[in-house]
C-alpha cells in the first residue's frame, strides 16, 4: 500500500517533467508549472484530511498509517511550490519576493500555509510524535488553518472563474465538519447500529480496533 | 510598427496586377534592410504622432519575400491574396526579422494563437484555441450606434473596404502581469470613427462583443457579465496608435484572437481590447465596462499600463515577457509613454486607474 501511494504521489511531478519534456507546458510554462504544484500540494492536503473521516466512516483503521505519508507529499508539492515561484517565476529576486510576501494578501496566505505546514512535517517522525506526545496532537492542528490559507491562497489567484476554488472550499468544510464533535457522535452511532447488525447484534473484533489511539486530527 | 500595406486585403477579384507586384518586390528589395535597420532603433513609434497621416509609418517587408516565390499566381497570393487563419504566419514575409521598435523580438504564431483569454470560449489560456471553432466570423456585421452622424448595420467588408490596412508591432501587456510582441494587421480606428461622424455630444466609444451562446459557449456560463463591453475616451479612440484589428502575422485573426474583427489598444491592459466587435457605439456619458463592473476595486475604466499602480493581488511593476525566464520591468502606458501620456495630462492614474 505504501508502495501505490509513493507511485501516485510521483504520478503529477513526474508528469511535468514529461509534459515539460516534449514541450507541452503551454506558451507559459512557468506559470503552468507553478499551477500544478499548488494544485497538487492542495489536492493532497485535503486527501490527508480525509482519511481520519474515511476511518471512522467505514471502520478501516488500517488506513491512518498512510496519513503521514499523504501529508507529507502534500508538504512536498507545497514546497516544490514555493521553491518555482521564488526560483523560476522571482529567480530570487528576495526584494520582491519580500514586498510580494508583506503587501500582497494572495502571497502572504500563501507563504504563511508553508510556514505551517513545515513545523508538521519536521515533527512527522515517530521520535517527535513520542517526545511531544498530547503537545503533537495539538501542533498538529496547524493543519487545518494551512488547509484555508491555501485554499483561499487559490480563490485569490483566480480573476473570475472561481468554480475550482468553491469546490475545494467545499470539500475542506465538509472534512472540517465531519470533525466536529455532534457530527462525529451521530458517524459513531450510525457506524456502531451498522456493526451490529453486520455482526448478529455481537460487539466485534472492529470495534475494538477503535480503542487503538491514533495520533493527530 | 513596421510598415504600411497600401490598400486593404483584397478578394480574388482585386488581386494586384502582377506589374505592381514586380514594383513592390523592386521596392522591398532595395527598402528592406532601410527598414529593418530603422525598425530596431528606438523610438520609431513617436512618428506616429503625426496624426492620421499615411505617412506615419514606414513601407518595409522583409527579405525573405521574394526569395521563395516560385509562379507567379503563388508570389502574387502570397503578397496580397487574402489568407485563411489556421495555418501559421503567412509566408510573404520572414517574420523573424521583424522586431518592435525597442528591438524586442515577436512572440510566436504559436505563443499568439494558444495562450488567450476569450473567456467566451472558457476561462484556460488554451480553452480558446481549442474551443472558438464554433465562431462563424463570416459573414459580419458591425452595428454603429449612438451619437453618430451615419448610424447602421455595416457589412464587415463593406465597413472595412475604404480603409488603408497596416502591420503594426505592438507589445501586449495583460492586467495578469505577462506580455506578448505582437504584428497585427488593421486599420486605425480614428480614421474609421472619422467616417462615420461622431457628433459634438460623443465623448465614449464604446464596443461590444457577440452575444451567441451557440457560437460562444462560454457564455453559457455567467462568468462575467455578457455580452462583453469595453469602452475609450473618444479622444483615445482617435488616437493614431488604437487599432482596429482584422489580422495578425499577416493572416486574417483566428477566431481565438477575436475574429473577425478586435480592438488593439498598446499601452492599455489587454483586456481593454475587445474581441470579435459586432456594435461600437458612441455616447456622452462613460458607459460601465464588463471588467470594471466584474470587480470594480481591481479594474478601472482606463487600465492603463502602469508600473506604480499594483492589481490589489499582485504586483503590475514587473512582468514576464512569454519566452523570457527572467521578469522584465512594466514600463509606463507600456512603453508608449511619449505618444500617449498627453492624453492624461493632469489626471490623477492612481484614482483612475
Amino acid at each position: 500500500m505504501k508502495a501505490v501511494i509513493w507511485v501516485l504521489g510521483l504520478v503529477p511531478a513526474t508528469l511535468i517533467v514529461v509534459d515539460y519534456l516534449r514541450g507541452r507546458l503551454g506558451a507559459n510554462p512557468i506559470e503552468e508549472v507553478l499551477h500544478r504544484l499548488g494544485w497538487w500540494a492542495l489536492v493532497i492536503l485535503l486527501i490527508s484530511l480525509a482519511i481520519t473521516p474515511l476511518r471512522r466512516i467505514t471502520g478501516w483503521n488500517r488506513v491512518i498509517r498512510y496519513r503521514r505519508l499523504v501529508g507529507l507529499f502534500a508538504f512536498a508539492y507545497a514546497t516544490l511550490h514555493l521553491l518555482g515561484y521564488v526560483v523560476l517565476d522571482q529567480w530570487f529576486a528576495w526584494r520582491y519576493i519580500a514586498e510580494d510576501i508583506a503587501e500582497k494578501p494572495f502571497i502572504l496566505a500563501g507563504f504563511s500555509a508553508w510556514l505551517l505546514l513545515l513545523p508538521l512535517a519536521i515533527t512527522s517522525t515517530t521520535g517527535w510524535i513520542r517526545r511531544l506526545g498530547r503537545r503533537w496532537v495539538i501542533l498538529h492542528r496547524l493543519v487545518y488553518v494551512a488547509a484555508a490559507l491555501g485554499t483561499l491562497h487559490f480563490f485569490w489567484r483566480v480573476k473570475a472563474d472561481t468554480r475550482a476554488p468553491i469546490l475545494f472550499v467545499l470539500v475542506l468544510a465538509t472534512l472540517l465538519l465531519l470533525r466536529t464533535p455532534p457530527v462525529g457522535r451521530k458517524l459513531a452511532v450510525w457506524r456502531g447500529s451498522r456493526a451490529e447488525i453486520r455482526n448478529g447484534g455481537h460487539r466485534s473484533a472492529r470495534r475494538r480496533d477503535d480503542q487503538v489511539p491514533a495520533p493527530g486530527p | 510598427m513596421v510598415w504600411i500595406r497600401k490598400r486593404r486585403e483584397p478578394g480574388d477579384s482585386e488581386i494586384t496586377p502582377y506589374d505592381t507586384w514586380l514594383n513592390r518586390r523592386h521596392f522591398i528589395g532595395r527598402s528592406a534592410k532601410a527598414a529593418v535597420a530603422s525598425a530596431l532603433v528606438p523610438g520609431l513609434l513617436s512618428a506616429c504622432d503625426v496624426g492620421g497621416d499615411t505617412e506615419i509609418a514606414r513601407v518595409a517587408a522583409a527579405p525573405g519575400a521574394g526569395g521563395k516565390s516560385g509562379g507567379q499566381g503563388s508570389a502574387r497570393s502570397r503578397v496580397s491574396g487574402s489568407q485563411e487563419a489556421s495555418d501559421g504566419p503567412s509566408q510573404d514575409r520572414d517574420w523573424t526579422t521583424v522586431r518592435s521598435e525597442l528591438d524586442e523580438p515577436l512572440n510566436s504564431w504559436e505563443d499568439v494563437t494558444t495562450y488567450n483569454n476569450f473567456f467566451e470560449f472558457g476561462t484556460g489560456k488554451d480553452d480558446p484555441s481549442r474551443h472558438a471553432h464554433s465562431l462563424r466570423p463570416r459573414p459580419w456585421s458591425v452595428s454603429i450606434e449612438g451619437e453618430v452622424g451615419k448610424p447602421g448595420v455595416y457589412d464587415l467588408e463593406d465597413f472595412l473596404k475604404p480603409h488603408l490596412v497596416e502591420d503594426r508591432v505592438y507589445r501586449l501587456r495583460c492586467v495578469e502581469a505577462w506580455s506578448m510582441v505582437i504584428p497585427w494587421r488593421g486599420v486605425p480606428l480614428g480614421d474609421v470613427i472619422r467616417r462615420v461622424e461622431p457628433t459634438s455630444k460623443a465623448r465614449f466609444v464604446e464596443m461590444t462583443t457577440l452575444l451567441d451562446e451557440e457560437q460562444m459557449p462560454g457564455q453559457r456560463r455567467r462568468v462575467l457579465d455578457w455580452p462583453y463591453v469595453e469602452a475609450l475616451r473618444l479622444d483615445e479612440a482617435l488616437h493614431p496608435l488604437t487599432l482596429l484589428a482584422t489580422g495578425v502575422y499577416g493572416r486574417d485573426l483566428p477566431n481565438q484572437n477575436g475574429a473577425p474583427l478586435r480592438l488593439v489598444v498598446p499601452w492599455k491592459y489587454g483586456f481593454k481590447s475587445v474581441k470579435s466587435i459586432v456594435r461600437i457605439r458612441f455616447l456622452d456619458s462613460m458607459p460601465r465596462t464588463t471588467w470594471a463592473v466584474s470587480a470594480p476595486r481591481e479594474y478601472g475604466f482606463y487600465a492603463n499600463v502602469n508600473p506604480d499602480v499594483d492589481h490589489p493581488r499582485w504586483t503590475q511593476s514587473r512582468e514576464r515577457r512569454l519566452g523570457e525566464f527572467r521578469r522584465r520591468p512594466t514600463s509606463m502606458f507600456n512603453g508608449y509613454a511619449d505618444q500617449v501620456s498627453s492624453l492624461y495630462s493632469g489626471m490623477d492614474l492612481r484614482q483612475n486607474f
